[in-house]
């Protein structure tokens, strides 16, 4: 099934509808695809990710979320159920001074049963592992730790889109990996589709599929590996390869018989290969 | 000026049902021209460490000295101190409060240099804004809530260069921006670095960075200095970081595999000269292959 299908979409901020932040975007996501969307800031990425869940609605054209178009205002809140999103800085997103009643805030909304939520306070703190901190209190938490309370949160509601919107921005590397290890697990196990909008190039190496965004426009749509051998493309968007591939290049550029490398294992293992013959 | 830290401790909420230990003697010297990096996981106590530098957090116990600036004695001129040792932290741009970009960035130049006359004033925010890149016509009456994210984090840091700060602290200073963003920012601060700013501190989580860019580093865990040195230095310590739960840059992660497999590669950790060695290392056994034949 399609999850996410943009149809000419175009989006302006401004009144007059000069300058399009989103500008004639045709997208199609089906079901279960990990996303990442990749562009320099301002490329109108997170215009993107707030068309899908109807915190913005399309100037022209139309966007739809499991077969229901945004632009239908009884569909919202249907959609948003569907389609959770997660932000950048974790101290925006908590809203109880308890793990379990911050979690529980979306249930509660959706007007589950008591049980219900409780059930599902474990399900979303055990998919993201943090079940030892059910009674603790957010501010006292690691970024990383906060990060996989708000997934835990969106989880709660069990969408079955979640965006994450330069969610890992704020991290230290181990908090990063902590979160790219829930959605990766999600995207596995539960078969959640994942849009993941990043800087990091070396996360987009984990999805599935990689979208490159550029002055409102899809300019770029395919395989991560396909997306950054494309490095000459890439650079007209200003954006550049993961570090790993950055060295491969050099050294190919050099005169190395190396295949691709995106990133040090692959890397350390065309050297090893290449040293060894040599 | 001379950064000497010694038996630096700090304790948060000392007399509270939780009182948190950030410093545990730490012992540290950062000399003057030096662009140093301050690596270590949330919690280690890095961001405590460089508040101390500008007497944002006063000293508790230990002794610390910038330059001529005993932070241990009260009558230290601590005003004259935070104009010499500039702050930029975390996410700066959220710190933007005035209704335009010059009103901002003249900010600290009124508190700190009173007596300055109207036009050295604003020559000096003309300066600081051209310094990072921005063009003072264009930019200096609009709102700076109006830039781009880029934009506004520039405005920023403009607004803490203009009193051209001897030493300049940038917490995580390329967080949140873009590649090129992130490549543009460091070679703003590279400009900088030896004329009136002669010593700049970045903390950061990103290993390549540093390993790029710093000329000494330190590693802060637990509340102390775990390792310090050329980053070349503190990233051959590989298992030593990885158990502090740190990363190390892709240099050293490729370099560690082929130590592995039994290929030594010694490289300074940078880029340019992992490329180097390795053409090296290839040209050396081919050309010995071709010797043997």
């Amino acid at each position: 099934m399609e999850a996410v299908r943009f149809e000419n979409v175009k989006y302006s901020y401004r009144e007059d509808g000069k300058e399009y932040a989103v500008n004639g975007v045709t997208l199609s996501i089906e079901e279960g695809q990990f996303v990442a969307v990749l562009g320099r800031n301002g490329s109108g990425k997170s215009t993107l990710a707030k068309l899908i869940n109807a915190l913005l609605i399309p100037s022209a054209g139309s966007v739809k979320v499991l077969g229901m178009d945004t632009s239908d205002s009884k569909k919202t809140f249907e959609i948003r159920k569907n389609a959770g999103m997660v932000f950048q800085n974790p101290d925006n997103q908590t809203v109880a001074s308890i793990v379990e009643d911050d979690v529980a805030f979306g249930p509660e909304n959706i007007g589950l049963a008591r049980e219900e939520i409780g059930k599902r306070i474990d399900f979303a703190l055990n998919a993201v592992g943090m079940q030892a901190f059910r009674t603790a209190t957010p501010s006292r938490l690691s970024g990383g730790q906060k990060q996989r309370i708000a997934i835990a949160g969106v989880l709660a509601i069990k969408p079955r889109i979640m965006i994450l919107d330069e969610s890992t921005a704020m991290l230290d590397p181990k908090g990063r990996r902590e979160v790219m290890d829930v959605i990766k697990k999600l995207n596995r196990e539960e078969k959640m589709t994942v849009i993941l909008i990043t800087h990091f190039m070396e996360e987009a190496l984990e999805a599935d599929r990689a979208i490159v965004m550029h002055r409102g426009e899809v300019v770029m749509d395919a395989a991560p590996e396909e997306i950054f051998s494309r490095s000459d493309e890439l650079e007209m968007y200003n954006l550049t390869l993961p570090r790993a591939a950055a060295i491969c290049k050099r050294l190919q550029n050099a005169g190395l018989p190396i295949k691709n490398a995106f990133n040090a294992e692959e890397l350390a293992e065309e050297l090893c290969e290449l040293l060894q013959k040599a | 000026m001379r950064i000497v830290a010694k038996g630096l401790t700090y304790v948060y909420n000392p007399k509270s049902p939780f009182p948190a230990k950030a410093l545990k003697g730490v012992d540290l010297t950062i000399e003057e021209g030096e662009f140093f990096g301050i690596i270590g996981h949330t919690g280690s106590g890095k961001s405590t460490f460089v508040q101390h530098l500008n007497a944002l957090l006063k000293l508790s116990d230990g002794y610390l000295k910038i330059g001529e600036y005993d932070l241990a004695d009260k009558k230290c001129n601590f005003l004259e101190l935070r104009s010499k040792v500039g702050m930029v932290f975390q996410y700066p741009e959220y710190q933007l409060f005035a209704e335009t970009v010059e009103k901002d960035v003249e900010f600290g130049l009124k508190n700190f240099k009173k007596d300055l006359k109207d036009e050295e004033r604003a020559a000096a925010v003309k300066e600081a804004l051209q310094t990072v890149g921005l063009d003072y016509r264009a930019v200096k009456d609009k709102s700076p809530f109006e830039l781009s994210g880029g934009q506004k984090r520039r405005v920023a840091i403009a607004g803490v260069i203009v009193t051209k700060p001897e030493v300049l602290i940038l917490d995580e200073p390329a967080a949140g921006l873009d590649p090129l963003g992130k490549k543009e920012l460091m070679e703003l601060l590279h400009s900088i670095h030896g004329g009136w700013c002669k010593t700049i501190i970045i903390v950061s989580h990103d290993m390549d960075e540093i390993a790029e860019n710093c000329t000494n580093a330190a590693v802060f865990s637990d509340g102390k200095v775990a390792l310090q040195g050329k980053p070349s230095e503190i990233f051959s310590h590989t298992e030593e970081l990885l158990s502090l739960g740190l990363d190390l840059p892709v240099t050293a992660k490729c370099a560690k595999l082929l130590k592995e497999r039994g290929i030594v590669l010694k490289t300074d950790c940078i880029c340019e000269d992992f490329v180097e060695k390795v053409l090296a290392l290839y040209n050396a056994e081919k050309g010995g292959d071709a010797d043997a034949q």
